[in-house]
Formats: C-alpha cells, sequence, structure tokens
C-alpha cells in the first residue's frame, strides 16, 4: 500500500502537483489524467528526482521520501520512462540482470531471476542479442521485464503502450495484470488508453493540473463527471 | 516426467554463453600478441621497436578515453596531463626511494589515481562541452605548473626542488633489471600494457561496466537502476587515471628523463581526435589511436621525410570523414567497408551514389597521404585531395 498524503511540487511559480492526497491500496491502479496534470512528476517525486515542497509518502510502512534516490530501487521501487530507456549497448540478459545486481538481492539466484523475467513478459528475442538490434515492442518489453526481475514492490509504468499496435498493447495488458499476483509488487500504470487501464487496474485515481480530482474503483471513477469532463475538455483543446 | 522436463528446457531460451565470435576473438588477440612479442623484436630495428614502445603506451592512454567517453560518456580532453602526472610522479619516486619496478609501477598508477578523482570531482556535476573546457584547461595548468617548477627539477626527495637544475647527473627512472635493452623493455611494456587492458575489459564485463554502459545511456534510467551515479563516474575516472598513470611510469622509464615539452596540450585533442577515428567504443580503437598517435609521425619523419604536423590535418579530415559517415570508427566500419566492396565487386549489389561517394572518401584519404608522401615539393596536392575525403563523406549522406 502507498499512502501519500498532501504532496506539493513548486517549480519556479508552477504548481505542478497540488496538495495530492490519495492511497494506492495494492494489486494494479491506474493512474490518469489530461497532459500536463502532474502524472510523470508524481512518478519522478516517487524516483527521488524530485524533491517535493510538502507531503509525505509511505510505501509498506517506508518513508520514501527519506530514502536517497539510488537506494530506491534497492528497496524495490522500479519504473518505465515515456522514452524507452533499455540500455543498447547491452544485451538483453544484461539490461535485465544489472538491475538485479543493484537489488541487494544474492547473486545465485541472478540468472534465474532474470530468465524468468524475459519468460514472464514473452520476450521472443534471445537473451544475448544487442538491445540496440531489437524494434520498439520488444525493447517496450524488456523495460517491463528490467520492471519485475527479481522483488520488486513498486513498479511504476509510464504509458509504457504509447507508440503499440493494438495486438501488441493486449499482450502487453496481459503481462501487467500478471504483475501483482506473480511478483507481489504494486503496480501504477499511467497511460492515455482508457481501454487499457480499465482492463488491468481494479482502482484508479484521476489528477488534473496537479489535484487529485476522483479515485477508487476504476469503473465507478470513469463514470464520474467532473473526471469525463477533465478528459472531454482536453479533448477539445487538442 | 523425464520428457515433459526435457521439453519445457528446450522451450526455454538459450543462456548467453561462450560462442564462435568469442573464440575467434581471443584467437585473434593471442595472434596479435605473439606476434608485437616475439616478430616484431626479432625483426625490426632499434627505432622501430622504441616506436612500438610508445604505441603500447599511448595505447594504454586511449584506453582510459574509451572509459571515460566510450562508456560513461564523459568527455576529457586532459588525459596527456594525467600521463604526465603519472611520468612526474615516477620520476620524482625515483628520485626519493629506490623501489622495484613493479612497486614503482602500482605506487606511480595509485597516486595517479588520487590525483585523477580530484580533478574528476569537479567533473561529476559537468558534462559536454562543460566538462571538456574543465579538462582542457586543467591539462594546460598541469603544464604551466610543470613548467614553473622546472620539472624534472633534480631537487632531493619527492618534493624537493633546486634553483640551479641541471639535466646532467639527475637520476634517471630505471627500468627493471632483466628488462634493460630496448627489446627486453618492449616486450615488458607489451605485457603490462596488456594487463591494463585486461584490468578495463574486466570492468567493461561486469557490474561497473553495466552501470557505465547505463549511464550513457540516460543518467534517470541509471539512478531508477539503483545506481550510485557519483560513485560509478568517480570509479572510472579512478581507473582511467590509473592505467594512465601506469602508462606515464613506463614512458618514464622509456625516455629516463622526461620534461615538460613531452607532452603539450594539443597532444590531449589529437589522443581523442584519434581515439574517435580508431573507434572509441572499443579498446581495439584505443590500439588505432596508439598507433596513430606514435606510428604514423614516425613514419613520416624518421621514414621518409615528411613533417610530422601534416598529420594534424589528416586527422582532422580523418575524424570528419569518421564522424559523417561512421561513428563506430575504424575499426567498427572497416570490415563492413570491405564486406560491401565485396559485394559490390560481386555485382550482387547496385553501384549506388551513395556508396561511390564513401568510396570516394576513402579513396581520396589514402591517395591524399600517398601524395604527401611522394610529393615533397609540394604537399599541398596531397592536402587538397585529403581535404576532398570528408566533403565526398558528406555527399554520400542521404
Amino acid at each position: 500500500m502507498i499512502e501519500v498524503k498532501g504532496l506539493t511540487v513548486r517549480f519556479s511559480g508552477v504548481t505542478p502537483i497540488d496538495d495530492m492526497s490519495v492511497t494506492f491500496p495494492g494489486g494494479a491502479c491506474g493512474l490518469i489524467g489530461p497532459n500536463g496534470a502532474g502524472k510523470t512528476t508524481f512518478f519522478n517525486v516517487l524516483s527521488g528526482f524530485i524533491k517535493p515542497a510538502a507531503g509525505s509518502i509511505q510505501a509498506f510502512g517506508e518513508d520514501l521520501l527519506k530514502l536517497p534516490d539510488f537506494r530506491r530501487a534497492r528497496w524495490g521501487l522500479r519504473r518505465t520512462f515515456q522514452m524507452e530507456q533499455a540500455i543498447e549497448q547491452l544485451s538483453v540478459f544484461d539490461n535485465v540482470a544489472m538491475i538485479h545486481e543493484h537489488s541487494g538481492e544474492g547473486r545465485g539466484a541472478r540468472r534465474d531471476a532474470v530468465m524468468a523475467a524475459i519468460d514472464f513478459v514473452g520476450l521472443e528475442a534471445a537473451p544475448g542479442a544487442r538491445v540496440g538490434g531489437l524494434g520498439a515492442r520488444e525493447r517496450r518489453l524488456v523495460e517491463v521485464a528490467r520492471a519485475v526481475v527479481g522483488q520488486p514492490k513498486v513498479v511504476l509504468l509510464d504509458e509504457p503502450a504509447a507508440g503499440l499496435p493494438d495486438q501488441e498493447t493486449q499482450h502487453l495488458a496481459g503481462v501487467i495484470r500478471q504483475i501483482p499476483e506473480q511478483f507481489g509488487a504494486l503496480v501504477i500504470l499511467v497511460d492515455h488508453d482508457m481501454s487499457l487501464v480499465s482492463s488491468c487496474c481494479e482502482n484508479t485515481a484521476v489528477l488534473d493540473f496537479g489535484r487529485l480530482i476522483a479515485s477508487g474503483p476504476t469503473a465507478e471513477v470513469l463514470r464520474y463527471e467532473s473526471v469525463v469532463n477533465a478528459y472531454l475538455g482536453a479533448e477539445d483543446e487538442q | 516426467m523425464g520428457a515433459a522436463h526435457a521439453q519445457e528446457r528446450a522451450g526455454r531460451p538459450r543462456l548467453p554463453s561462450i560462442n564462435r565470435p568469442i573464440i575467434a576473438r581471443v584467437l585473434v588477440i593471442a595472434g596479435l600478441l605473439v606476434v608485437a612479442l616475439f616478430v616484431f623484436p626479432a625483426t625490426l630495428g632499434g627505432d622501430w621497436i622504441n616506436t612500438f614502445t610508445s604505441v603500447a603506451i599511448y595505447s594504454t592512454v586511449a584506453a582510459g578515453l574509451v572509459v571515460l567517453y566510450g562508456r560513461v560518456g564523459m568527455i576529457s580532453l586532459g588525459q596527456i596531463a594525467i600521463l604526465a602526472i603519472g611520468t612526474w610522479v615516477a620520476t620524482r619516486l625515483t628520485f626519493a626511494t629506490n623501489l622495484p619496478f613493479p612497486v614503482l609501477l602500482l605506487v606511480t598508477g595509485a597516486i595517479t589515481c588520487a590525483i585523477g578523482v580530484l580533478i574528476g570531482l569537479p567533473a561529476l556535476r559537468l558534462s559536454g562541452l562543460y566538462l571538456a573546457l574543465i579538462t582542457l584547461m586543467a591539462a594546460g595548468a598541469v603544464n604551466v605548473v610543470l613548467a614553473q617548477i622546472q620539472f624534472p627539477n633534480g631537487g632531493g626527495g619527492f618534493t624537493g626542488r633546486t634553483d640551479q637544475p641541471s639535466a646532467i647527473g639527475l637520476k634517471a627512472v630505471p627500468r627493471p633489471k632483466w628488462a634493460l635493452g630496448d627489446n627486453a623493455y618492449y616486450r615488458y611494456v607489451v605485457v603490462v600494457c596488456a594487463l591494463m587492458f585486461l584490468l578495463v575489459l574486466l570492468h567493461f564485463a561486469s557490474k561497473p561496466g553495466r552501470g557505465w554502459a547505463a549511464i550513457r545511456e540516460s543518467e534517470p534510467a541509471a539512478l531508477a537502476a539503483g545506481i550510485n551515479i557519483t560513485l560509478y563516474k568517480l570509479w572510472a575516472f579512478a581507473l582511467a587515471s590509473f592505467i594512465t598513470g601506469v602508462a606515464g611510469c613506463l614512458l618514464a622509464a622509456q625516455i629516463g628523463q622526461p620534461n615538460t615539452y613531452s607532452f603539450p596540450t594539443s597532444d590531449s585533442l589529437s589522443l581523442i581526435a584519434t581515439a574517435l577515428i580508431g573507434g572509441i567504443f572499443t579498446l581495439w580503437g584505443a590500439i588505432v589511436a596508439g598507433v596513430f598517435m606514435q606510428l604514423l609521425p614516425f613514419l613520416f619523419q624518421a621514414q621518409w621525410g615528411v613533417n610530422p604536423n601534416f598529420l594534424l590535418i589528416v586527422f582532422g579530415c580523418g575524424l570528419l570523414q569518421v564522424l559523417l559517415s561512421a561513428p563506430g570508427g575504424l575499426t567498427n566500419q572497416f570490415p563492413k567497408d570491405m564486406a560491401n566492396l565485396g559485394r559490390l565487386i560481386a555485382r550482387k549489389v547496385p553501384l549506388t551514389r551513395q556508396a561511390a561517394f564513401g568510396i570516394a572518401s576513402i579513396l581520396a584519404l589514402i591517395v591524399g597521404i600517398v601524395l604527401i608522401i611522394t610529393l615533397k615539393s609540394a604537399p599541398i596536392v596531397g592536402i587538397i585531395v585529403v581535404v576532398l575525403s570528408p566533403v565526398f563523406a558528406s555527399l554520400s549522406q542521404d
């Protein structure tokens, strides 16, 4: 469970996150909102790239904001990026193994853990293949494998389906749905694809202009008038 | 049940294991080492062997650049200054102590490593142009200091100085007892440099190598992977400075009495240029850089009687050519080019405009160098042809 209380982020004059309080109970949770709502900023606060002006984040009893940024991965925080960032110079195996060797888990279990993660995401590419030679879909899956290898506690997925065709988005949805039971991790999924979010997440929180405007069971939340307005409003502008 | 288990195993993707390319690579490396250690000393004269000693030393310095830029993505334009510090430390240690040579190598490496890390500290917050500027200015500063204290200055002890330094009577950095002759010392240097390369390779193949690759790709992603970026960057500076310090000690014993003029700041620029031409992402590129930095000037000056300063123009054009058409450098591109040329000659692929200009670009470089060497009375002809190379290379782009 992740409990966020009174979280505020300020950059000179802009407030991308404004007094946000929300609870992610467990399983797979959605985090949605129009562009610029503060979703990626929230992920960056969790990762430690941004220091909030106020607020606290309790994750499984740990005060996350007190941990130095690079220690959060060892604690069990994993993430993928909006712009996929698998490491081109390394092989698929090394890409995933690298996360494992910084996670504080023993060397003995590494090979099996890495292969299990590669199997889990359904990656067909050879483990020895260089990531630089892979296609967009396979790189996405490498990133997801990196996010789940070993014993993750929290997995942040930032628009993992962006740019993927429908069929591959469905495959990805199947993978995301299984992360909580397979690895026991809490998943927070940010995506604009509502069908992906509703098929993966029992609970969803909605941000708009840095404020939390709704949270609860996904099907209910998506029916709220304020949520519909926030989204339709954004659609109109585009 | 056994069958089911076997099936499950067969269905699993295979782990990366030792395969043919790796065996081939090991054979090539072993073959090169045999040639370098036994064939060269047996067949080449004294000047050549001294030149190849320098090639090995400068290749090791370039290997430091492969670590810093090729792996971590930090541009350092001050590596020759680090080499100068290594030479200085080795020389002063010789004045102050009577350490056996292998110990002198290690102590010099360790002290240079500490100094390199100190210089690297401000670099942690800088990148790109600013880092390049800072390291270049640090290199200039080192040269100023060395000139000011009239390096090597024969004062007693490690820090001592005298107001009347004289080159005569200075204690020279001694070579190891069983490697006093040029041939024997050359072999010694090749072995030590090979060990330094091995040290770097071990880093690349393990945790720090993967961490550096992650930092180069994206610092946020590296942080999210749990990598302590500060520590890993300092580690890279430490490794590069250590091997460069060892190279400096080898250089000190090669020339006996080094002086300030052995380390012009512009050499740091030539070093990164030649490393980029050779291919800065692999250690092969470092060897090419060593050859370009030391063997080519020797060939130009001592063998062909041509002013080696023309090489600066050749390096410049070669760098442009490589950056435009082969960012992986010669060691990466040359095999591909040869394969493409073979296919062209066998008429398996049609000759496109791009390919034609690509070939013209490489030919211009080769023909230009040949013209510079042969037409001594009118070197400008060769230079003009060399300059055509990057022009053709830009025309070969899509």
